[in-house]
């Protein structure tokens, strides 16, 4: 056998795919392509139905007052609407739960970061990011069931009671935090929401600190920075508009967790100022009254689905053009 | 701090570590100096536990531009990370041995290492201006420490003696990082001068910059001596000689396969270019090593 010394003549036909090179790439070419398009089909063909599913409703209450009225009472028809759907008080209790939930752990989040980022012992950061990231696969009922039966009974009620106490009186802000405080309410919904968030905004905080150049590190210790000094003046100036981006996430995922805040935060179908107040969100609503729902109503229910998406993606969008602000004044390099 | 004389300084203090002082001649390096603004003595730097510099003592000028040279490895920037306490943000690293500042032991237990970058200025290798203007950049050490009394003077100032006035004065508000290399190198300059340092430590601060870039950092290194104590370190030997008063060759022993950075000879730069008192500077400097 020759080992290749001897040149076989060429042969045009050499050049030519051979075997499976024939139809591999166009095969592998059209699967991903329709795996790329399912992904606009799903989203365009849910978009669609839901629209058209809520559109009577909207159309009965009026799109107004859909979204600026409180008062839901629901009909028992099945082919005709009947009932009011004002959805006002379950979007005040989506925001206001959601606005708590980010005001509670969008510090404890960049101090988690600055944390596992340059703080802790280098052996101990990993462990610690692991940890914070497992919080993300606890599922939402767990979280629920434990802020009903050991969370709130054990932190949240006394804290409520101490601040509804304190702040209950004063003028003004008073409002806020007036009593009484009910085992469940818009404050513990927000406060569980917030461990819930939480990975997700440390995981994107640790990740874009992480990447603050090491040589502008140094050049802010080299002019006598202390450690606090670093964090605040180079990682977090640098950082923001990652940590905003970061937490626009957070809220996205706040304001559409539903079994968690169904369980925690109150349950009338209507809102009040107070963070005590026992309210309900839109996704509690859907997820704790559609069984029950004559054929009008899940309509009905739709109605607050869409309007929950919008919600959403207005947020998301708010997001996008928040970082890319910030990031045209913070300049380029920022990002 | 602003004692001009270390020796009568360090006299005044009593509990200060007791040194060695080398006489002339018998100190394994020398270099007649005069007012000393650093005097490191038996300096050793570990890296988690591996020996990397041993024994390195010298007295560096005030007022004048020191250069510390030789090949890759031999510790010549690690010794200059110990001048401003840079090298505790390293892991693992440790120094024994003292560095006298102005007479003080900056490695006393009592010595806050951020008042000491503070007085002790640095300049890296690659430019590393903020993403931020040109003017915050130059503003940005001063108001750390709360000197915002006459800040654009300030500003002006670091940045006229950085010999970057007159092309960014029209564009103070621009970001820093939109200027050239050479220019953000410049900006760096500017940066730490505005603390008002009296000394500046460069760690081959032309490395990364082109030729015409680089002669015009040089001759800048010349305008800031005098007024600042300049400690460089540098690869490129012919920047040694144009600039600095004063040498420092280190190499690599390799004894027992261990890389050890150690100091070979330290004189006046024109001693060691011309008649060195060491083989190993002598062929380094010739081009037969390193």
């Amino acid at each position: 056998m020759s080992l290749g010394t001897e040149q076989r003549p060429f042969d045009p036909t050499d050049l030519r795919a051979t075997g499976s090179a024939r139809w591999a790439d166009p095969l592998f070419r059209t699967i991903s392509f329709a795996a790329g398009i399912s992904v606009l089909l799903v989203l365009g063909l849910m978009i669609g139905s839901t629209t058209l599913d809520a559109l009577p409703v909207f159309q009965y209450q009026g799109l107004v007052s859909f979204f600026t009225t409180s008062e839901w009472n629901a009909g028992s028809s099945r082919n005709e609407l009947t009932g009011t759907y004002g959805a006002f008080a379950f979007i005040y209790g989506t925001l206001i739960s959601s606005l708590i939930a980010i005001m509670i752990a969008l510090p404890l989040s960049i101090a988690v970061s600055l944390y596992i980022n340059r703080i802790a012992p280098k052996r101990f950061r990993t462990t610690l990011a692991y940890t914070v990231e497992l919080l993300a696969a606890v599922p939402s009922v767990v979280y629920g069931l434990w802020g009903l039966l050991s969370f709130t009974p054990a932190v949240l009620l006394p804290v409520s009671r101490f601040l509804s106490g304190y702040l209950g009186d004063v003028p003004v802000i008073g409002r806020i935090f007036e009593g009484p405080v009910p085992n469940t309410n818009y404050f513990i919904a927000g406060n569980v929401l917030a461990i819930m968030i939480l990975p997700i905004i440390t995981a994107i905080a640790r990740e874009v600190m992480a990447q603050t150049p090491a040589d502008q590190i140094d050049a802010a210790y080299g002019m006598g920075a202390t450690d606090w000094e670093v964090m605040r003046k180079v990682i977090l100036r640098r950082s923001f508009p990652g940590i905003v981006g970061a937490s626009m996430l957070g809220l996205g995922r706040a304001l559409g967790e539903t079994i968690a805040v169904a369980m925690l935060i109150g349950g009338q179908q209507r809102w009040g100022i107070s963070i005590f107040f026992a309210g309900q969100s839109m996704a509690g609503h859907i997820a704790s009254t559609f069984q029950d729902a004559a054929p009008e109503t899940v309509n009905a229910l739709i109605a607050v689905g869409v309007g929950l998406f919008v919600i959403t993606v207005i947020v998301n969008m708010l997001a996008r053009v928040l970082v890319w602000r910030i990031g045209r004044v913070a300049g380029d390099a920022a990002l | 701090m602003t004692d001009p004389d270390p020796e009568s300084a360090l006299d005044a203090r009593p509990g200060l570590q007791k040194r060695t002082v080398y006489e002339m001649g018998t100190a394994p390096v020398s270099a007649e100096v005069g007012a000393a603004v650093f005097d490191v003595e038996h300096v050793d730097v570990r890296y988690g536990g591996n020996l990397a510099v041993r024994d390195i003592s010298l007295r560096i000028p005030k007022g004048e531009i020191t250069a510390l040279i030789g090949p890759s490895g031999c510790g010549k920037s690690t010794l200059l990370r110990c001048l401003n306490r840079m090298n505790d943000l390293i892991d693992g690293a440790s120094v024994e041995g003292s560095i006298f500042y102005h007479g003080e032991n900056i490695y006393a237990p009592e010595v806050d290492p951020a008042e000491v970058r503070r007085r002790i200025g640095m300049v890296f290798q690659k430019p590393n201006p903020f993403a931020i203007s040109i003017y915050d950049n130059v503003a940005f050490g001063p108001r750390l420490h709360g000197l915002k009394k006459g800040l654009d003077d300030r500003v002006e100032k670091a940045l006229r003696q950085a010999a970057l006035w007159d092309e960014v004065k029209d564009k103070l508000n621009d970001s820093g990082l939109a200027l050239s290399g050479g220019q953000q190198q410049r900006l760096c300059i500017a940066r730490a001068v505005a603390l008002e340092p009296d000394v500046i430590l460069m760690d081959e601060p032309a490395s990364a910059l082109d030729p015409i870039s680089t002669l015009a950092i040089e001759d800048l290194m010349r305008q800031l001596r005098g007024h600042f104590s300049i400690v460089i370190v540098t690869h490129n030997m012919q920047q040694a000689a144009r600039v600095s008063d004063r040498t420092a060759f280190f190499t690599v022993d390799m004894q027992k396969g261990i890389r050890v950075g150690e100091l070979v000879e330290y004189d006046r730069t024109e001693t060691i270019f011309t008649n060195a008192g060491d083989e190993r500077t002598e062929a380094y400097i010739t081009g037969r090593f390193g």
